[in-house]
């Protein structure tokens, strides 16, 4: 969507702030009504049934929305820069493991995180160094890295699984554990989310990854290093994705082969409801991660309601579409008014 | 397997099914040529000649296990099984399947292969009742043993049916384990796989029906829900279950996925020791919740005597000395003396009840 906007602005010789703030409080928009929905979401649960809010309620919220959260966040710098990372769910299946593998083997939980972190971060270069100096597209280099890291994980794992007796307890309780209602895992989430925002936003090599996901001709023209860039965004993407796993085993205490099967799938819906768009360059973290929340209330919120568990794919469908039919309306309009603007200004 | 239909791997299944219409092309072929086609007419079950109950068994036999999956810790349990029931007759034992639960064309040409190897016995777990039937027919033309286990076929398409626990006493018995546990009060819900599994459906039918009784007039079952053995469904699904019923005292788990995660959301959660939870689970999984008090009891049958079971009626079959017939007996090592039922099937027994006095004589 901010490909058209770039095209439209750049040649425009007046009040290029002025339209760049028009811009902005759109987008911003877009992330207020995401919040809206989730608030009447929540509220309308709350007033059909007052446990919704208890302290067990908040806290399993949270707790089901926080690893989403962390990976949707590396997924969404991937996003940015109009690439794709489909391998995250695999990446998350096999660092999981690895950190139970090792915990099993009576180690320590905070370099059995740093083992998955790491092991990410490597899947993750792999990732980013095949898109971006291969000049293969993402979608497809992904989409085999997918069905590799699934291939070594389930040769490597075989029939073993790994459950929560063979762990730490500290360990597990850092799954569901936390001061009052807030669980551990929810503020990870929060510090990374914080942490990747301020990053994109204020930093130099944070708005050339807008800036290739814009238009990556361009961005090389302009000097930005992108093949460097995008590396480093799938590398990141990926130790997220560890991360993710590494929580995942905490969480769950349940990790065997099959671990983390069609996660990319909820990732990335999660990313394009929260308003990053697939074309790059536009969208931030704060938004894939409202995206993130919003899909793992509703799949918390409708059983609660009683509604049968095959409806939840389908409405996660819908909202899909609702949000990408909202972010193709924004587009065109954007694109009018400000078409209309520089007629006016030239 | 039959209660984790959802299981591991099955986002594999493209890439096997690719390779499985290529292996199905070649096995095809071979197939085609000795095409003596169907065993016909009723009850494929006793195509085979007499039985010889005096028989022993024969030494040498090789006999083929086909789970619905491999690398999936339930199998490789139960083939362990078989293994040594088929080690202990002197024969030889091979494993081979696919590794999607879902990918009958790869079955289909596994079977076919077996066929053209010309093994004594095929053991298998079938993932289509009614797909597989052509190839199994065709292997036992050729005069190879068709043994089902954990899921079967369509009765005329195998000779003998292992049945873990009969239907009835699997829902009967666990509406009975948790009755006791709540003193018979309070509304209970059943986690189940998916909405579409035959066997977990008709457990839960056998449960309605024993709820029926009236001493357990003061016990409700309000809902079922469907966690497709995911852990994370699970999760959510049990969550919902608390959430919207505050009297809800008891949950029962048919599936041994969703046991493991509804015990561990309930472990961290407020409403550990509160609410009973009871199911089908792997001892090896459920071991720690049962000795911090979050389940107190669960079942599950004996898995490795279930591929024993499976190894011994195979031999039996290929010796001749059953031919899967109603009411013929056969001697299945240490396991004892069985009968084959109705339909060729053959009932393990009760499943066991595990709690923290037993679980630590078991290693599945």
């Amino acid at each position: 969507m901010s490909a058209a906007i770039q095209e439209t602005v750049q040649p425009a010789p007046v009040r290029p702030s002025e339209s760049k703030r028009f811009v902005e409080r759109i987008l911003r928009v877009r992330e207020l009504a995401l919040l809206v929905v989730l608030a009447v979401l929540i509220v309308g649960t709350e007033l059909d049934d007052h446990r919704f809010l208890s302290q067990q309620g908040i806290k399993d919220l949270l707790l089901n929305a926080a690893i989403l959260v962390i990976v949707a966040t590396g997924e969404a710098t991937v996003v940015i820069t109009r690439n794709v990372d489909l391998s995250v769910g695999s990446t998350l299946g096999i660092a999981a493991f690895a950190a139970g593998d090792y915990l099993s083997g009576g180690g320590n939980p905070l370099v059995a995180v740093l083992i998955s972190v790491l092991l990410g971060a490597a899947l993750g270069l792999v990732n980013g160094t095949l898109v971006s100096f291969g000049r293969v597209p993402s979608l497809v280099v992904t989409l085999g890295t997918l069905y590799i890291i699934r291939g070594v994980d389930s040769i490597w794992i075989g029939s073993r699984s790994i459950v929560a007796s063979n762990l730490p307890h500290n360990f597990v309780q850092v799954g569901h554990g936390g001061p009052f209602i807030l669980p551990y895992l929810a503020i990870i989430g929060v510090v990374v989310l914080v942490l990747v925002g301020l990053f994109l936003r204020s930093y130099r090599s944070g708005r050339e990854l807008y800036a290739i996901g814009s238009s990556p001709e361009a961005a090389r023209l302009a000097g930005v290093a992108t093949r460097k860039r995008i590396t480093a965004a799938y590398l990141f993407c990926g130790a997220l994705a560890g991360l993710g796993g590494a929580l995942y085993l905490a969480r769950f205490g349940n990790v065997d082969s099959g671990t983390g099967g069609s996660y990319e799938l909820t990732v990335v819906s999660a990313v394009v409801v929260g308003g990053v768009a697939f074309t790059g360059g536009s969208g931030s973290v704060y938004g894939a991660a409202l995206g993130a929340v919003l899909l793992t209330t509703i799949n918390s919120v409708l059983p609660g309601l009683g509604v049968n568990s095959s409806w939840e794919q389908a409405i996660d469908g819908f909202l899909l579409l609702a949000a990408i039919a909202v972010d193709r309306l924004v587009a065109v309009r954007v694109a009018n008014v400000l078409r209309r603007r520089n007629v006016r200004h030239g | 397997m039959a209660i984790r239909l959802f299981a591991p791997g099955r986002r594999w299944s493209v890439a096997v099914a690719g390779a499985a219409v290529i292996g199905m092309a070649l096995a095809g072929c071979g197939g085609a040529t000795k095409s003596s086609t169907d065993s016909g007419g009723s009850g494929g079950a006793a195509a085979q000649g007499t039985a010889n109950p005096n028989g022993q068994v024969k030494k040498g036999l090789k006999i083929a296990f086909l789970p619905k999956q491999t690398n999936n810790t339930y199998f490789t349990t139960l083939d362990s099984g078989g293994k040594k029931a088929v080690e202990a007759g002197g024969g030889v034992f091979k494993e081979v399947g696919t590794s999607s639960a879902t990918d009958t064309a790869g079955q289909v040409s596994y079977v076919n292969t077996l066929t053209q190897q010309g093994m004594n016995a095929i053991v298998l777990s079938a993932q289509d009742p009614n797909a597989l039937c052509t190839s199994l027919k065709q292997a036992m033309s050729a005069k190879v043993s068709v043994v089902t286990y954990d899921s079967d076929t369509n009765p005329d398409c195998r000779q003998a049916f292992i049945n873990q626990a009969s239907s009835e006493s699997i829902g009967r018995s666990e509406v009975q384990l948790l009755g006791k546990e709540l003193n018979y009060t309070g509304d209970i819900a059943v986690l189940s796989a998916a909405q579409t599994a035959t066997n977990q459906n008709t457990w839960i039918g056998f449960m309605q029906q024993e709820l029926k009784d009236p001493k357990y007039a003061k016990m409700k079952l309000v809902k079922v829900v469907y966690g497709n053995d995911d852990a994370q469904m699970s999760f959510q699904q049990t969550q919902g279950l608390l959430q919207s019923d505050p009297n809800l005292k008891g949950i029962i788990a048919p599936t041994t996925v969703g046991i493991k995660a509804a015990a561990q959301y309930l472990d961290g959660s407020q409403y550990k020791g509160k609410v009973q939870l009871t199911g089908l689970g792997d001892p090896n999984d459920m071991r720690q919740y049962v000795k911090d008090g979050t389940v107190t009891a669960f079942e599950l049958w004996d898995e490795v005597k279930l591929g024993e079971l499976a190894g011994y009626t195979a031999a039996a079959l290929a010796s001749g000395i059953i031919t899967g017939a109603k009411g013929e007996t056969f001697t299945a090592g240490d396991l004892g003396k069985y009968t084959v039922g109705d339909k060729g099937e053959v009932i393990l027994g009760d499943p066991t009840v595990f709690n923290a006095q037993n679980i630590d004589q078991y290693n599945f």
